[in-house]
């Protein structure tokens, strides 16, 4: 038979041709298998389902265990955008009694929201009624890739310490960036204890991985569950907080703005906390909660500012025993060095006023009728004394240190969030508003009597109470008293000591229960109970003087430190002393004695009228 | 010519036997079962061997296919010769009556019910149409090209069933028979119609995947086809004259005039009219030729010229007639080509598909451990998409074990067809090769991701009665054929 070499040929073409193509579907083969990632990835997420399980979130109990904030449970419509197949939007929003145009609404706020991916769970409605949620429950089979994810809001049991407890708020794109614990739609602490405890309360999540077909049907979970990952419920907490206390001062600061401050002395632990006006923090949960939020940020009167650890106020009066520690310890004075007062101080053309009392006075008497000639003389001394000090910069920079290690100028550390620090200001900065060597004692005496610069917090001035209390020490004021299975961080256990010799407490203490037996304390005289107290009236620039008081009782071996402070009160005596004692007297004897009680009902009932500022 | 050792052909068939295609052949209907196996696994694990499941119901298949092969093997090799045009007729009846007969499944009337059993007479036609072509081509004498009536009665051949499948509404299997005109090249069609067909290919690819990208003025891939049309010319011109001196002058003027354009243009950042100059050195490069054809009495050189200028028309008749298209299959070539991101319609199957054997890596997920396809996210995927599987839970290892195989399989069957002493064996064993080629290239390239989605299955391994019975019958005739072919000189 003939044979066509040259045809024969064609074969290596043919045979050639396949050996391209094999060729080519190879180098597809390996790009699609070895060099690209991205399926694998997809495969994944087709078939496992990864559900978020979330723990149960810390409790909060007072300090005698009483339950103060919990958990609820609620029930938010999540869905995964890409799952969701053309459904009956008018039964879905039959379904949860919604209007079409708010569902649009929804979904166009979804898509808009930081983190959005049609791969993953996104949130379209939160927090369901339970009805709701009975009823889209028995219909979700009609609405592909719909579910319903069971989440924890926070309820509280008294309508109180709001700025303490704090709530909850939905995670912020930044929260996300910061946290690689957080997703979009989690929740997270804002403001108070539930910020500043935010890692101890939230446990760990948990995570179901299920299997689900090309029908977005669950098969089932993914090994049997085995590598699913249980949540760990997060760790309860014992605040320091005595709640009926804290709702006790609460009423009496209403209508009032301001704050009060209780330290158990010999802990540190926070005894109330309370700022005013204050709000229900009940406001902060479930639907409800932005509109109200709005509502707060836009009350003129700060609600939602922590006056007790944010506000800084001149301390006025209550001021006074630092200095007299101060004066002590540096050797200006001693217990019996008398000051003159001519109803107030007078020196090189400068007239500081006072009231009437008798002159000259020693240390304890002068804390006795607040003396503010005894202060300002003590001060001159000591920032004047260029033989010890050199200079005015150096004495005033010594007069600093003391007042820092007392806890002014530096946020005290505090375990809430938003502490302001006060002001306390040093040399540097007189000499850059007067000039180096151009400033002395007369020209920043109002420091001496807590005026001026000298800006403070009402934690500060409780601190200050509860030192004087102790003695000589404190423990840095915290709120949480207890943490569940580990140890309060080592801070809060620590005692500080100020730079001021203990011996010279025990003066300051008597001067203080001196003003309350029979100087401008007395009406923070509590029946059976001996109390120590220094008021103080501060003068601002936003109207009448602020009424502040601090004090502790009982005198020996003192159970409570508290610090009041009501703005534009007026006289430390009109508001501070009496919130400040009848606090006092709540906390030790659990009840106001009858004689009290008038003093009690004015208290509750009277309102200080704060007018706008003006606009200018 | 019948010899006396005719008679004694039954035990000389397995001594003459080629052992190394049955092997191959065994080893793909066994790998496919168990790929059918884990593509249907649903979780209760039922037996591979239980008649409920696919797998099961395929080794009843195969079982029925061996004793096929068998009887194949065990008959008289000339038979195959002397029945070729009456099977081929009766063929076509059934081909015919089908779609009257036929239930409608998907669309398409193609399936005949035998008793229990389903069968697609198309897949056993395209056994008939390659005896009828083989033996077309071993009448005496025959030669392609020796008359055009010659090539009438081969395309008669080939169309025929052809026209018949489209009207049971089978594409794919249609699409196959198309494969039989790498016959008709191995037997001396000019070699110039197949590589017009790839070339028209090429440029609608290209036309149609780069048409948004602009290079000097031009769309990039108007300019990337333009510059292939330069190449092409320079290498035909040089094919045809066999003489350097006309591609090195052509391709000087090219390199030249690009050059300068690109300069112009690229450094000088200078608007030109770049279609218009392309078009231009082509054409002045076609005169070129023409003259020198003339002149030097090269009618040859001529293909060159209508070479370049059916290209050139051709491409830019790609955009009309691809604007001509009906939507769903603009979208289809659009997916295909990698220009559109479907992945809900056209495509979510070959997203799927690419995501099951993607996720593979080198070494797979491991046997019944591949989630794509145990999810069911691959449609067809104990048919058509059988490969994805393979690639899902065998990774790279397995699906190139695949791909080797089918080389060996292929290479071996066009060794097979070289061997034989006569037209016919040749012929028929090409057109196996040929079916062989077209069905690896289409359906792996559609899993793949590189071809349109065409529903045909991969022999041996995609599950189906029809499919298997009809390639192992086209494979043991032919290694009855081969094991003849020493006895029929």
């Amino acid at each position: 038979m003939r044979k066509d070499y040259n045809l024969e040929k064609r074969k290596y073409i043919i045979g050639g041709f396949l050996i391209v193509i094999a060729l080519i579907y190879s180098i597809r083969l390996f790009d699609l298998q070895l060099n690209d990632e991205r399926y694998k990835k997809s495969a994944d997420s087709n078939a496992f389902l990864k559900k978020t399980v979330y723990p149960s979130r810390g409790l909060m109990y007072d300090r005698d265990g009483e339950l103060v904030v919990y958990n609820q449970p609620a029930y938010d419509v999540m869905l995964i955008p890409r799952d969701v197949k053309p459904f009956d939007t008018l039964d879905f929003c039959r379904t949860l009694h919604i209007t079409p145009d708010r569902l649009r609404k929804r979904f166009e706020d979804m898509r808009n929201s930081p983190g959005y991916s049609s791969y993953t769970p996104q949130r379209l409605i939160a927090q369901l009624s339970s009805q709701d949620y009975g009823r889209l429950q028995e219909k979700l089979y009609r609405f592909p890739g719909f579910f319903i994810q069971k989440r924890i809001l926070r309820q509280y049991k008294h309508a109180a310490a709001a700025n303490v407890l704090g709530n909850l708020r939905e995670v912020s794109s930044t929260d996300i960036d910061n946290d690689p614990y957080y997703s979009p739609g989690d929740y997270t602490g804002d403001l108070g204890v539930e910020n500043s405890y935010e890692p101890y309360l939230r446990g760990i999540k948990g995570m179901e991985i299920l299997i689900r077909d090309a029908h977005g049907r669950i098969q089932g979970r993914y090994e049997g569950g085995a590598r699913d990952i249980e949540p760990v419920s997060g760790r309860d907490l014992t605040l320091s907080l005595d709640i009926e206390l804290q709702e006790y001062a609460e009423k009496l600061m209403q209508g009032k703005r301001g704050a009060v401050v209780a330290i158990e002395p010999a802990t540190g632990e926070i005894l109330c906390l309370v700022s005013s006006p204050t709000y229900d923090p009940r406001l902060l949960v479930g639907r409800n909660r932005g509109e109200n939020y709005t509502m707060l940020t836009r009350d003129e009167s700060l609600p939602l500012f922590d006056r007790a650890l944010g506000g800084a106020y001149p301390p006025g009066s209550t001021f006074k025993p630092t200095q007299g520690l101060i004066l002590l310890q540096e050797g200006i004075i001693t217990t019996s060095t008398p000051y003159p007062c001519y109803h107030g101080y007078i020196n090189g053309g400068l007239r500081v006023g006072c009231h009437g009392h008798a002159s000259p006075l020693p240390l304890k008497p002068a804390l006795q009728t607040s003396c503010n000639a005894y202060f300002c003389w003590g001060f001159k001394n000591m920032i004047d004394r260029r033989s010890k000090y050199g200079s005015s910069a150096n004495a005033f920079e010594v007069w600093k240190k003391h007042l820092v290690s007392m806890g002014y100028g530096y946020k005290l550390g505090v375990d809430l969030p938003h502490e302001s620090r006060g002001f306390l200001p040093n040399a540097k900065f007189y000499n850059k508003f007067y000039g180096e060597g151009h400033w002395s004692a007369n020209t920043i005496i109002s420091v001496s009597i807590g005026q001026g610069e000298i800006l403070s917090t009402p934690l500060q001035i409780a601190n200050l109470s509860a030192t004087i209390a102790n003695r000589g020490h404190f423990i840095t004021p915290h709120i949480v008293k207890a943490i569940q299975d580990t140890v309060l961080p080592e801070e809060y256990r620590r005692v500080r000591r100020p730079t001021i010799d203990q011996k010279w407490y025990p003066e300051v203490a008597e001067g203080m229960h001196m003003a309350v037996l029979g100087g401008t304390c007395r009406r923070a005289a509590i029946p059976g109970i001996e109390v120590a107290g220094k008021t103080g009236t501060a003068q601002n620039p936003h109207g009448k003087d602020h009424s502040a008081f601090m004090g502790f009782a009982p005198y020996e071996n003192p159970r409570i430190a508290v610090a009041v402070y009501v703005e534009n009160g007026g006289w430390g005596a009109n508001y501070g002393v009496p919130i400040g004692s009848l606090v006092m007297e709540k906390y030790l004897c659990d009840s106001i004695s009858p004689g009290r009680k008038p003093m009690e009902e004015q208290m509750l009932n009277s309102t200080i009228s704060y007018a706008k500022p003006k606009k200018q | 010519m019948p010899s006396p050792r005719n008679n004694d052909a039954t035990p000389s068939v397995f001594k003459h036997l080629d052992w190394t295609t049955v092997f191959i052949y065994l080893a793909m209907v066994i790998a496919g079962v168990i790929s059918i196996y884990a593509a249907s696994y649903d979780f209760d694990e039922a037996s591979m061997f239980s008649f409920d499941e696919f797998s099961g119901k395929q080794i009843r298949w195969i079982g029925l296919g061996l004793v096929l092969g068998l009887v194949v093997l065990l008959s008289d090799a000339r038979m195959y010769e002397t029945y070729a045009y009456p099977v081929y007729v009766l063929c076509l009846v059934v081909l015919l009556v089908t779609p009257f007969l036929a239930h409608d499944i998907k669309g398409s009337r193609s399936w005949l019910s035998i008793g229990p059993m389903s069968l697609q007479p198309a897949e056993f036609a395209k056994v008939a149409t390659a005896l009828a072509l083989a033996k077309l081509f071993s009448g005496y004498n025959f030669l392609l090209n020796a008359k055009l009536t010659n090539y009438v009665r081969a395309l008669l051949i080939i169309l025929v069933p052809v026209v018949l499948i489209l009207l049971q509404n089978e594409t794919g299997s249609a699409l196959a028979y198309m494969s039989l005109f790498l016959v008709l090249y191995r037997e001396g069609m000019s070699g110039l119609i197949l590589f017009a067909a790839v070339l028209a290919v090429v440029i609608f690819v290209v036309a149609v995947k780069f048409s948004a990208a602009a290079f000097m003025g031009v769309p990039a891939g108007e300019f990337c086809i333009l510059v292939l049309v330069m190449l092409i010319i320079v290498g035909m011109v040089f094919v045809y004259d066999r003489r350097l001196e006309l591609p090195r002058n052509l391709l000087i003027w090219f390199g030249g005039t690009l050059l300068i354009e690109w300069i112009l243009w690229g450094l000088c950042g200078i608007q030109l009219p770049g279609m218009a100059l392309l078009l231009g050195t082509i054409g002045v490069a076609c005169v070129y030729i023409a003259v020198e054809a003339v002149k030097r009495h090269r009618p040859k050189l001529f293909i060159a010229v209508c070479t370049a200028v059916l290209a050139v028309g051709f491409m830019f008749s790609v955009n009309l007639a691809f604007n001509k298209l009906q939507p769903h299959q603009q979208k289809r070539i659009l997916v295909v080509l990698g220009i559109v991101e479907d992945l809900r319609d056209a495509g979510y199957n070959v997203n799927q598909s690419k995501i099951a054997i993607g996720s593979g890596g080198l070494t797979g997920k491991g046997f019944l451990n591949g989630t794509q396809t145990k999810l069911k996210y691959v449609p067809e995927q104990h048919t058509d998409f059988i490969y994805c599987t393979i690639g899902e839970e065998e990774g790279f290892m397995g699906s190139m074990a695949v791909i080797i195989l089918y080389l060996a399989l292929v290479l071996k069957v066009i060794a097979i067809a070289e061997r034989q002493p006569r037209p016919f064996g040749r012929v028929y064993a090409y057109c196996v090769a040929s079916y062989f080629i077209f069905h690896f290239c289409i359906n792996i390239g559609m899993v793949i991701g590189l071809c349109p989605v065409i529903g045909i299955p991969l022999p041996f391994f995609s599950y189906g009665g029809s499919s298997l019975w009809g390639f192992t019958l086209l494979l043991f005739i032919l290694l009855r054929i081969d094991a003849a072919r020493k006895q029929y000189n």
